[in-house]
């Protein structure tokens, strides 16, 4: 079982008190109804899936439950880092970060909440 | 490949058993090959076999990381059954179904094929009518499948709990008599002889690193530990892996690979007769032919490729397990493991053609791959030998992401996953 660092209520607790909700930085087009099959099968279903890093959601639902997200190593499922959601990806590959703003509707908001 | 049979055990016997030979060979790899498969398991090989077998391509090389089987072919609870609810899923899974019944005889190995019955547990209203459309679903389309009263239901397996007073009361069962189990080793030991006799290459400890492309975007090969490897045509096949390798070809899966758990006890003699399997409490059991209790767990919530899983997840099918069946409370549990599955948003399996040329894909098989292992592999030889999917397998397309046909197979997994 996981032990899994909530940024809000700043503590360790276990991971039955969190729901996954899969990946994290996926912007939701604003443009939803006009892009092509193409656009929204890749924004929907397509993943990564990645082995190693990956950047993901979860809840705190049996907590203050709020919705962060979470850098992780799929191998070893060791958390690398955990912050609140609306900040921007960490850079934790050492190269340098996109300029483009990511565009997260809920989040983007939810970040700056109290 | 010296046949096996009755005589060739007594033959032996009489020589001190000094003639068995290698079941296949392991020669070094060809500089190309017509096919190249990666990943050997069940499926992987499968493929190679039926298509030495069934469409005469016999320059054919199965390329696995580790060894044979020691994926998911080894690592799961070896259910076998076909009571889906839609056609598409019906059509593979019944398929299937109908080779695992003479797989045996057709490889000359024994699979161990034992259709001793899947039977699946209503708890509630709920569950009573959701089977029972499965049951009439499967009836409709000529597969077996049949509801049982409770107390037909411990007819068939004593040891069930249907009083009253049971914490989760048994209101019915639906049954499938022609599911059952079989010996997951066996299938893919089995498949690589078959294939190797056919001329096909079976090539272990040589793990995948690229996918190398022409200037056409067609892939001409595969990378490997062991040096690049040429191929007209690749075929995956690599289970929780296949996001990884499909990325060296720049193709991007709707999959996530969580950790499918599941666990044995200790030996005993024979006391479960079937496969009992129960999704509102979340439990499967069976029992082995070497008398262990064969328990399935569920997966975790967050992708990993960490071959384990949380302990959370088997106490939890431990205490459904418990309840059911109260004479196992004091059985002791010896191995645990964990399979890394692919699935799919839809849980049903992707079985087609890529944006790549020449590059084929069979995935998302979730868990629930095992079942299915001789009928995808004897439509996935289809696919790559055509070029085209067979017709039994055209739901199973990667496009239907693109153009919505999904499959929404909530029977998929038998428990909820």
């Amino acid at each position: 079982m996981l032990l899994i660092y909530c940024p809000y209520c700043e503590e360790e607790r276990s991971e039955l008190e969190f729901r996954h909700g899969g990946d994290a930085h996926i912007a939701r087009p604003t443009n939803i109804a006009d892009i092509t099959d193409e656009e929204f099968q890749d924004y929907f279903f397509l993943r990564d899936n990645p082995k190693g890093l990956i950047f993901e959601r979860w809840r705190h639902i049996h907590g203050c439950g709020r919705f962060f997200n979470a850098a992780r190593d799929t191998v070893s499922d060791k958390f690398v880092m955990s912050y609140k959601a609306g900040e921007p990806k960490p850079n934790l590959s050492g190269e340098p970060t996109a300029t483009e703003k990511t565009v997260e509707t809920y989040e983007a908001t939810e970040g700056t909440a109290k | 490949m010296r046949k096996y049979s009755v005589f060739a055990v007594a033959r032996e016997a009489m020589r001190g058993h000094k003639g068995w030979e290698a079941q296949w060979t392991s020669p070094e790899p060809r500089k190309e090959y017509d096919v190249i498969i990666v990943g050997g398991g069940g499926h992987g090989l499968g493929a190679a076999y039926y298509l030495a077998k069934e469409h005469g391509i016999t320059n054919v090389a199965v390329i696995e990381k580790g060894w044979l089987g020691g994926g998911n072919t080894g690592r799961n609870t070896t259910i076998i059954r076909s009571n889906y609810l839609y056609d598409e899923s019906m059509d593979i899974y019944e398929h299937s179904l109908k080779l695992w019944e003479g797989l045996s005889q057709d490889l000359n190995y024994n699979v161990m094929y034992s259709p001793r019955g899947v039977m699946m547990l209503s708890h509630n209203v709920h569950d009573k009518q959701s089977f029972q459309r499965h049951v009439h679903a499967n009836r409709l389309y000529g597969i077996d499948n049949e509801w049982l009263t409770p107390q037909q239901a411990k007819d068939f397996v004593p040891v069930l709990d249907i009083s009253a007073s049971a914490r989760y009361p048994i209101n019915g069962a639906a049954l499938q008599r022609r599911g059952g189990t079989a010996r997951h080793d066996a299938v893919a030991w089995g498949y690589a002889r078959a294939a190797s006799d056919r001329g096909v290459h079976v090539i272990q400890n040589c793990e995948v690193k690229g996918i190398r492309r022409g200037p056409d975007g067609a892939v001409t090969g595969v990378e490997t530990s062991r040096g690049f490897i040429g191929a007209k045509k690749v075929a995956v096949s690599a289970s929780g892996h296949n996001s990884v390798i499909m990325a060296m070809a720049d193709v991007k899966l709707p999959l996530h690979s969580v950790p499918l758990q599941a666990l044995v006890s200790e030996p005993m003699k024979p006391i479960f007769p079937c496969v009992v399997m129960s999704n509102s409490v979340h439990a499967y059991i069976s029992q082995s032919d070497k008398g262990e209790l064969v328990i399935g767990a569920g997966t975790d919530q967050y992708n990993s490729y960490s071959q384990t899983g949380g302990l959370q997840i088997i106490t939890h099918t431990l205490d459904a397990i418990c309840e059911l069946f109260p004479m196992f409370r004091r059985v002791k549990m010896m191995r645990q493991w964990g399979g890394i599955t692919d699935n799919t948003p839809d849980r049903s399996a992707i079985q087609g053609v890529t944006p790549v040329k020449n590059l084929f894909v069979n995935c998302g098989w979730g868990t629930g791959g095992f079942k299915a292992t001789p009928g995808s592999a004897h439509l996935f030889a289809h696919l790559i030998a055509r070029g085209e999917p067979h017709k039994l397998a055209a739901g199973l397309t990667l496009d239907r992401f693109r153009t919505g046909r999904l499959i929404d197979e909530a029977a998929a997994a038998a428990v909820a996953h």
